[in-house]
């Protein structure tokens, strides 16, 4: 094999296509484009909700209509038009399915492109699927495992009518409507999303999942996710998304919002790999989503990220450490390519006493991608004792990307420690020599020094998943990860 | 009428009295229009989101001080570094004061801004450098606007200053709230050397508020040395911008010492625009009661091979806030950078706050950039320590704090001026410890 150099993996990037891009014909029940009071009104009897729901999305709504797509993010792209999107679009061959064999055939064919079969998921991964296409949760797997728990894990649509006063007490109360533009304009109009309650002391047995997908031209996707830790229980929770290729930008601005009771753990994890546009960044997918968590006492949140995905990315999981305590983590990897643009991190926000927070996020960029790591650690007057770590590291590949760092230190309490430091780096022609040296070709050992790179972070994963993130590393960066 | 409105109606008179043929004079009318657009900048601003002006704009402040105002060289001894032979720029209420100054046109320029825009034989000088790393936004444009009197410098080839040269800008307080807006201009020729004290000293607790904008140019092998004292009393505030251009081989200081002033900003811009130079800006806050201290900086890497180095440390006490934004820009031409950032910050009240915000903006890929921010306390087992030998409590803390802020002072290169500096900081802290002072 003739040498593989560093140019050679950088040629390799640019010319390799988004796998996963390919359009199943399913027959969809699609809203005509625009968005107004009676598209929303619309949707929420589409789903056959209860008169607060409405009221509470018409609310969002008017909100949203008085508020300006914010500018501040370090990204560039055209400002998609909301009077152009259809907000609705469902799978036609609703509603409910008692097995999979009910399933539109074309749709588990889709599925198994994706190398995730259900039957096989539901084997051999042990892992209960919330399988979301476009917007309408069409199997839930597991159901009943979970609920001999009390485990509640179903469509957000689905718990607007079983336990409304769960949804109702908790939604909005992380992420309020008015909370930013894209969270105002979920709220209106979010189609469907996931709902997971876990009871007192329950420890969740197995992993969550869902798997999110745009699957109609010209549709944006606005999920909703709403996860509530009750006292002192655990739940993994974990989201992943593919995106067939398309030309023409699609937009998807999702809200989840993890509320962690006293004593109570969520590590959620999420591997995005929408279509992040073509080599020439035409086309891929805008993702705009508000994620935010509150910990109560002794509550502790994680978040895991890996970021390898869509042609826009503006995401920033936070924690809300509000009971004293608590504990708040977040572990990024955010891989860009091409003309992608991320830009993502954390707020952790400290308020109570004794409240620690960790940031360990990853950056690697290449081609003419742009990469920032933005993140606010704001410790108040209260939070005596409060502790944050954080490190930001990139990796740069070639000198047509960047990498940009933001962090935000407010500190009001003298008895604060807050550490942040920030690398940005390449790989090193010696660390390439050290491995050639020792029998390693290039091409692993670029492999190896971006695994290690991003090792703290990938082993957060869940087991199930850390093979599909590798997976998703491997066509980001096709010839770099062994 | 605001602030705003007023500066804006006296710019005529102000530019009637000045010479309106002067090459300045469409710079002048141009800034106005700057600022007259922007206005003041408010919070809502990115870069201004930690520090509102509000408090320091609402006082009536009087534009052109009426008049000339005398000072005894003995009341006001304290402020100099008199220990040594220094060539001296003094200016009291904005107006220049040949009683106290001591300039030269031996070999080197140490004048007046006001002489170096009317005089004929300055005017390639002006015409190259004048105005042209100054940023437009809305501040640094009402500066330029007005921009009339300030320190002249201007160091031929191969020169090495002798002595250092100090800047000062007293105000008498003898009108109820007094705007100063000095401009300086510093240019250094190739392989020279000059080392710059400037130091803004109001003597009563009369509100004044100085817009000051520096442009230092520094041109091959040249090394500037240049140190800003800021240690005002609790009624003055100061908005600082100085730009530094660096062409190749250049090796630049920038030493900021914060222990005074109601509201401080120091808006501080390296640009380099050569290969193999260096970059230090340095800075010491120690800041109690309701002081602000606002840092902004601004390193902009534009060609390869090149250093730039930033350390700042905070002590922050009562109810004072601080603000460190740095950002530092490496262009994709700008291979082999090696970019250092750190912050480091104590707060020693409940109160106090800090706003740190480090930022790296990277485009090119073989470089060596990091950052590092912290907050903490001082360290109690080395309190402990110090308290059973036998030092008390309020020493020992001093101790530790100045052991903290202690490599800024490592890199000042006049002897007398450290020890000046090291004088306030025991000052500061309180105590007096016999430092090596």
């Amino acid at each position: 094999m003739s040498k593989y150099t560093e140019d050679d993996l950088r040629e390799e990037l640019k010319t390799k296509e988004y796998e996963y891009g390919f359009y199943t014909d399913i027959d969809s029940e699609t809203f005509p484009v625009g968005l107004n009071e009676d598209i929303v009104r619309a949707i929420s009897k589409k789903k056959e909700e209860p008169e607060w729901m409405t009221e509470w999305r018409l609310e969002a709504f008017k909100v949203w209509k008085a508020m300006e797509e914010p500018e501040w993010a370090n990204v560039n792209y055209e400002k998609p038009d909301f009077q152009a999107i259809s907000y609705y679009s469902a799978p036609n061959s609703k509603p409910k399915y008692d097995s999979l064999d009910e399933v539109d055939p074309e749709l588990l064919a889709t599925f198994e492109k994706l190398g995730i079969s259900i039957d096989e998921q539901k084997k051999l991964a042990n892992v209960a699927m919330d399988v979301v296409v476009d917007s309408v949760s069409v199997a839930t797997t597991f159901k009943k495992t979970l609920g001999e728990k009390g485990i509640i894990f179903m469509s957000i649509s689905e718990a607007i009518k079983e336990h409304p006063e769960l949804v109702k007490k908790y939604i909005g109360t992380v992420v309020p409507t008015k909370d930013n533009f894209y969270a105002a304009l979920n709220s209106a109009v979010f189609s469907d999303g996931s709902f997971c309650y876990i009871p007192k002391g329950v420890r969740c047995p197995m992993e969550l999942s869902t798997y999110f997908r745009i699957n109609q031209a010209g549709t944006g996707q606005f999920e909703r996710t709403l996860v509530i830790a009750d006292e002192g229980s655990y739940v993994s929770y974990l989201e992943g998304c593919t995106a067939p290729s398309r030309d023409e930008n699609q937009l998807h601005a999702a809200v989840v919002e993890l509320i962690a009771l006293d004593d109570a753990e969520i590590k959620y994890s999420t591997v995005q790999n929408w279509y992040p546009g073509n080599a020439e960044g035409k086309g891929g997918v805008f993702n705009f989503v508000t994620k935010r968590g509150l910990c109560e006492k002794n509550a502790k949140i994680s978040w895991t990220q890996v970021e390898t995905g869509s042609a826009v990315t503006w995401k920033y999981p936070s924690c809300i450490l509000k009971g004293d305590n608590s504990v708040g983590e977040f572990y990024s990897i955010a891989v860009t390519n091409n003309y992608q643009q991320a830009d993502t991190g954390t707020k952790m926000i400290h308020l109570g006493k004794n409240t620690k927070s960790t940031i360990i996020s990853k950056g690697i960029s290449a081609g003419k991608s742009q990469n920032s790591y933005r993140g606010l650690v704001q410790v108040s007057s209260r939070a005596d004792n409060a502790r944050n770590f954080s490190q930001c590291d990139s990796l740069l590949m070639g000198n047509e990307c960047g990498a940009h760092t933001f962090p935000y230190i407010e500190a009001k309490n003298k008895t604060a420690m807050i550490e942040h430091e920030a690398t940005t780096s390449k790989i090193g022609e010696d660390q390439i020599f050290y491995c050639n040296q020792r029998g390693i070709d290039t091409e692993k050992a670029i492999a190896l020094i971006v695994n290690g790179f991003s090792k703290e972070v990938l082993n957060k994963l869940p087991m199930e998943f850390a093979v599909e993130a590798q997976k998703l590393l491997e066509i980001s960066l096709e010839g770099s990860v062994g | 009428m605001d602030l705003k409105e007023k500066l804006v109606t006296s710019f005529l008179a102000f530019e009637n009295r000045v010479d309106v043929d002067s090459p300045v004079h469409d710079i002048r009318n141009e800034a106005l229009k700057t600022f007259e657009n922007t206005g003041f900048p408010s919070k809502k601003e990115e870069a201004w989101k930690y520090t509102s002006l509000n408090s320091v704009l609402k006082h009536d402040y009087s534009v052109f001080p009426k008049q000339e105002n005398a000072l005894e060289y003995k009341d006001i001894k304290k402020y100099f570094i008199h220990d040594i032979d220094t060539y001296k720029i003094i200016f009291i209420d904005g107006k220049y004061s040949s009683h106290l100054s001591q300039v030269t046109h031996d070999g080197i320029d140490v004048c007046l801004m006001s002489s170096a825009l009317n005089k004929d034989k300055y005017k390639p000088v002006i015409e190259n450098y004048f105005n042209k790393i100054a940023t437009k936004d809305s501040l640094a444009s009402l500066n330029t606007a007005f921009s009339n009197e300030g320190a002249y410098i201007y160091i031929p080839k191969n020169k090495a200053v002798e002595k250092p040269i100090q800047i000062i800008h007293f105000s008498t307080g003898n009108e109820s709230a007094v705007l100063l807006q000095p401009r300086n201009l510093i240019v250094v020729e190739e392989n020279s050397h000059v080392q710059i004290i400037e130091r803004h000293q109001s003597l009563t607790d009369n509100p004044v508020l100085t817009n000051s904008v520096t442009e230092i140019f520094a041109n091959k092998r040249a090394i500037v040395d240049y140190y800003k004292v800021q240690n005002d009393n609790q009624n003055a505030s100061l908005i600082d911008h100085t730009f530094v251009e660096q062409k190749e081989q250049t090796n630049c200081f920038v030493h900021t010492f914060s222990f005074g002033g109601k509201l401080t900003r120091n808006n501080l811009n390296f640009y380099q625009n050569g290969e193999h130079m260096d970059s230090t800006m340095k800075g010491i806050t120690i800041i109690g009661d309701k002081q602000h201290v606002d840092h902004n900086t601004l390193v902009h890497h534009i060609e390869p091979n090149c250093e730039s180095h930033q350390d700042y440390k905070g002590i922050f006490a009562d109810s004072s806030t601080g603000v460190f934004n740095g950002k530092v820009i490496v262009e994709k031409e700008a291979q082999k950078t090696n970019a250092f950032q750190a912050n480091n910050n104590i707060l020693l009240s409940d109160k106090a706050a800090i706003n740190t915000k480090p930022q790296l903006e990277i485009f090119a890929d073989d470089v060596k950039c990091s950052h590092g921010c912290t907050i903490g306390q001082l360290d109690e087992s080395a309190l402990f320590y110090m308290k059973q030998r036998g030092i008390p409590e309020k020493e020992a803390r001093a101790l530790l704090m100045f052991a903290f802020s202690n490599n800024v002072l490592d890199s000042v290169k006049i002897p007398e001026l450290k020890q000046r500096i090291t004088k306030l900081i025991a000052n500061k802290l309180g105590v007096n410890i016999g430092f090596d002072l």
